[in-house]
């Protein structure tokens, strides 16, 4: 069953159909293929049935792919109607093509083809690339959204419906409160690939995005449970409901909703044990993420588990391990393909839901019942977000603002996940199961193109009424960024997310004792990169201070303009369209100039003469100045959204500049360290000595050592991890003279002073057998 | 349970208020509710790791993440005063006041000090990052620093002068070749400071 024809077999049997081209034969006959009784020898044969499903599966991914190409072709198209939208239309054209030429609809989406074949990789390709600080900070929130919301949409939709048709508002169909109980609970879950097909369009903010995208995931759960509960009962009939069934009910939405997620922890663990034993056969590691994914889906499904929550755990829990245990480029290779296929799905999935209808065989009109549905979802989506929202700030650090609930709301959008359940429906026992399906299919289509549609311009809308757009000056740039990079300094000195016991512990815990059982030794070690460019930084002037202290034979200190050589990786920022304008930033400025025709522009670096007063001259240093900073002013860690989107794979630009910063900050420090310590004034007698004790230290047996390991510095996640003091650890920030930013001060810092005061410190300096970190020598004491 | 937690920390928040002299006085002065008073005091100690009630700029150091600023030791600095090596809570709280959000209901009460987290304030303390030498103006080469450590590497020692020369020229109304503090506010005036530098979690 499935894409290929309805009713046909799959690998149906030969010989049911066209002649072959019989070469030097008077007649055709049946069975080309099997030669039984020829007259000659085929040198052609035209074996249809022989391909017949597979050819018209790969027949169809190819539409859907040129399907995706017709609607990328117009950029302007795109950015005003979603691409999803467009999907469904040429769905609708290509359904009506062969409605045309088959009188009858012969593929349409079937719910078994959705759940086994399309849906899991879309779900995958969210897990694994979900950002999981994000998630994990706001799981509370979205578990909230995802249960009590989505069981609060779907009883009072169903429970309006009834109400609705009790008075009479649909005419006369032959339903029951249970079946629209049931259908309520099918309508309301949010649809994980209808939301990141609008979202990508609509830039939010990053929690405001994680909200709604964690829920669309997490409420399959729910979804999952009513949905059986409900159709259970109306199975039994009425009459066989008691407090009995409601409670084994609940139970089963713990069990299924925590099963799920089990299921696919333990194929996480799985997946993570399998890569750090394949060392020897890269080249198809990446299979093995695939396949064991896929089986964590069949296995919920198998013990009638949610199997999204499967799948989406799996992925989530898996991403870092694997990350780390595989060779880079497998990595590569997982993260591409898990884009190809999921795109290619959701493409797929789009197409067919407009092509499911075209076939007046499933649609029932029944105005009452679809208006009703439309906006009692609407309604009661707005309503409950409102609600819960309302609730949850109380407790929230950072509160949800209006124009954040507008959005969620608006964002609630059906689709596919609720078309493939009511079409699992059966008919005999949900006499209207057509009117469900017609009713589902509008409501999808309403939403993903009328909300998809509407969203932008919405969004839009309430943002620009608190921002004025005027075009920038360069004081007002610079200002912007610099407050940018205030806040974020503030927030990580004021700990803004708090020290939450539960996830010390949990990172203690997970350092300790989940990566040495699931990653590779070689990837525990490596993943401490900042500590090896540190490191590195720290072997260069380590030496290079030795070697000037020699040669020079004095204390005087040269700044060692040596850039170090850390590869940096600096990819080429080939994708504008990154720089947009998102929800909440005031700067609406030259963000839109198209930069892409900057991009050739090479910028002279003739020394502008601030006198000279030619106007054309000035322009250009304006446009210069203008451009300089847009291409070159670092980007807050505001700005580093982990966007996530299914087309576009994001290159890591924001961790060369990451780390271009921590080299710089690190070497500033470093030198500052350096200066005061050689001082540039009169050396005090103890200063010396330490001078002279420190020395031999400072012989580059560079590798830093354990001391280091002790302190995580966070995950190869773009975020680095709280790993600030408070997890405990010597950080290499270390020893933090005020010489980094003091302006020239040509004195001998007196922290310093304070610190080198007692010998007993130098002695331990001494005694430290590892390297050249002057930072972390300072603060590493660890009695 | 969630009411059990919440009680849990109202009875540890009052405890934690009474360890820290002059509590009330620090509320009055910079706004702050109990709560967070008690949420910045336990940031406090977890950045005191050495438990002397103050903080030196290793302490400061130590936060990972302040390295990956280009202005974090900027902005480190600024948390001590001019001759001082160390920041006791008092003081730790009095800076990051500057960063809540303006209590939009205040009424405006002359006598009362300006409150520290109106825009004036905040303005001050962001000029302060810049003026290092705190001689009340931002020089040509005070802001080539903060331009320097705010753009890519890649950006060549000309390109950085021009663009601080352009600011200069386009801030500087009286000429002096140095932005003072009235020519940064009037820069900034379209600029929404109050929406800039905040922090919503400490409202």
């Amino acid at each position: 069953m499935g894409l290929v024809v309805e009713g046909t077999a799959l690998g149906a049997p030969q010989g049911s159909h066209p002649e072959p081209w019989v070469v030097g034969s008077n007649h055709s006959q049946a069975g080309g293929g099997h030669g039984s009784s020829i007259s000659g020898i085929q040198i052609v044969t035209f074996k249809w049935h022989h391909v017949e499903a597979p050819y018209l599966i790969a027949l169809w991914i190819l539409v859907a792919g040129v399907s995706k190409m017709v609607v990328e072709l117009n950029h302007s198209l795109t950015s005003v109607i979603p691409e999803s939208a467009l999907l469904i239309c040429i769905g609708w054209i290509l359904g009506g093509i062969i409605y045309g030429a088959d009188k009858v609809q012969t593929f349409s989406l079937t719910p078994t083809v959705f759940f086994f074949y399309l849906l899991p990789q879309v779900i995958l390709d969210a897990g694994y690339f979900m950002p999981n600080k994000l998630f994990f900070s706001n799981m509370g929130a979205i578990l909230v959204y995802a249960v009590i919301g989505t069981c609060w949409n779907a009883a009072t939709v169903g429970l309006s419906l009834w109400g609705c048709w009790l008075g009479g508002a649909m005419g006369d169909i032959d339903i029951g409160l249970l079946q629209f109980l049931l259908f309520g609970s099918l309508i309301a879950a949010v649809d994980p690939v209808a939301v990141i097909a609008v979202f990508e369009e609509v830039h939010v903010n990053e929690v405001l995005f994680i909200m709604v995208f964690g829920e669309s995931l997490l409420n399959d759960g729910v979804t999952v449970v009513l949905f059986n509960v409900f159709d259970a009962f109306v199975s039994l009939g009425g009459a066989e409901i008691d407090a009995v069934e409601i409670i084994k009910g609940i139970i089963s939405f713990f069990v299924v909703a925590f099963g799920g997620s089990l299921v696919g922890i333990i194929f996480a663990l799985l997946i993570s044990l399998l890569t750090r034993c394949t060392k020897n056969i890269q080249i198809i590691e990446p299979g093995f993420i695939f396949v064991l994914g896929y089986l964590s889906y069949l296995t919920a499904e198998m013990l009638s588990l949610s199997a999204i929550l499967s799948i989406v755990f799996c992925g989530i829990c898996c991403q870092k391990y694997i990350n780390a245990n595989m060779d880079e480029r497998s990595v590569t290779t997982v993260r591409y393909v898990m884009k190809v296929i999921a795109n290619g799905s959701e493409t797929i999935i789009f197409v067919f839901l407009g092509i499911s209808a075209i076939d007046p065989a499933i649609w029932v009109w029944n105005t009452g019942f679809i208006l009703l549905t439309l906006l009692f979802i609407f309604v009661f989506r707005f309503i409950g977000v409102f609600l819960l929202t309302w609730i949850l700030n109380k407790y929230r650090l950072v509160p949800l603002e209006f124009i954040d609930q507008v959005v969620m709301s608006y964002g609630g959008l059906r689709g596919a996940v609720a078309y493939g359940l009511v079409a699992m429906l059966d008919e005999n026992k949900f006499n209207e199961k057509n009117l469900m399906v017609s009713t589902t299919l509008i409501v999808v289509y309403f939403t993903v193109m009328l909300q998809g549609i509407t969203m932008k311009p919405l969004v839009t809308w309430l943002k620009v009424k608190r921002a004025a757009v005027t075009e920038l000056t360069l004081a007002e740039k610079i200002q912007n960024r610099t407050f940018d990079h205030m806040l974020v300094a503030i927030e990580d000195i004021s700990g803004q997310i708090g020290h939450n016991y539960m996830r010390d512990k949990w990172h203690n815990f997970e350092e300790r004792w989940l990566c040495w059982f699931l990653m590779k030794p070689s990837a525990r070690k490596s993943r401490d990169y900042i500590f090896n460019i540190f490191h590195q930084l720290n072997l260069k002037d380590a030496i290079s201070y030795v070697k000037e202290g020699e040669r020079r034979g004095s204390l005087a200190f040269v700044r060692n303009e040596t850039k170090a050589d850390v590869d940096f990786n600096k990819k080429f920022r080939a994708n504008f369209s990154e720089i947009m304008p998102d929800i909440m930033a005031d700067n609406m400025g030259p963000d839109h100039v198209p930069l892409s025709s900057i991009l050739q522009d090479i910028v002279p670096s003739v020394c502008l003469d601030m006198h000279e007063l030619d106007l054309k001259m000035r322009e250009s240093e304006d446009f210069n100045a203008h451009h300089l900073l847009q291409q070159h002013l670092y980007r807050g860690r505001k700005q580093h959204r982990h966007r996530y989107s299914r087309s576009h794979l994001e290159t890591n630009k924001d961790e060369n500049e990451v780390q271009e910063i921590f080299e710089r900050t690190m070497r500033s420090r470093l030198e500052s360290f350096k200066s005061a310590k050689m001082g540039v004034a009169p050396a005090k007698k103890i200063q010396t000595k330490h001078q002279k004790k420190d020395k031999p230290q400072k012989m580059p047996n560079g590798n830093s050592t354990d001391k280091s390991k002790n302190h995580p510095y966070g995950d190869k996640d773009f975020e680095f991890s709280e790993g600030d003091s408070a997890s405990g650890g010597e950080a290499a920030g270390g020893s933090f003279p005020m010489r980094a930013y003091r302006a020239e001060a040509g004195i001998v810092n007196p922290a310093f002073m304070a610190e080198m005061d007692p010998m007993d410190n130098m002695q331990q300096m001494q005694q430290i057998p590892h390297a050249a970190l002057l930072p972390q020598t300072l603060t590493s004491f660890d009695p | 349970m969630l009411l059990f937690c919440l009680s849990v920390e109202m009875g540890s928040t009052n405890s934690t208020l009474s360890k820290i002299p002059n509590v009330e006085e620090l509320m009055q002065e910079t706004g702050f509710t109990p709560a967070h008073i008690v949420r910045l005091y336990d940031r406090f100690e977890a950045l005191d790791k050495e438990k002397t009630g103050h903080l030196r700029p290793q302490d400061f150091g130590a936060i990972n993440r302040l390295a990956m600023n280009p202005i974090g030791d900027r902005i480190i600095g600024a948390f001590f005063s001019p001759g001082q090596e160390t920041v006791d809570f008092h003081s730790f709280v009095r800076i990051l006041a500057h960063f809540r959000p303006a209590d939009k209901n205040r009424p405006k009460d002359p006598s009362m000090p300006e409150p520290v987290n109106n825009r004036t304030s905040k303005l001050k303390f962001a000029f302060q990052l810049y003026d290092q030498d705190k001689d009340g103006k931002i020089s040509r080469a005070e802001l080539l620093q903060v331009l320097r450590s705010m753009l890519e590497m890649q950006v060549t020692e000309e390109q950085l002068e021009s663009i601080a020369d352009r600011t200069i020229q386009e801030a500087d109304l009286d000429k002096d070749d140095a932005i003072s503090f009235e020519e940064f506010r009037k820069s900034l005036e379209k600029v929404n400071i109050d929406h800039k530098m905040s922090i919503r979690f400490l409202r």
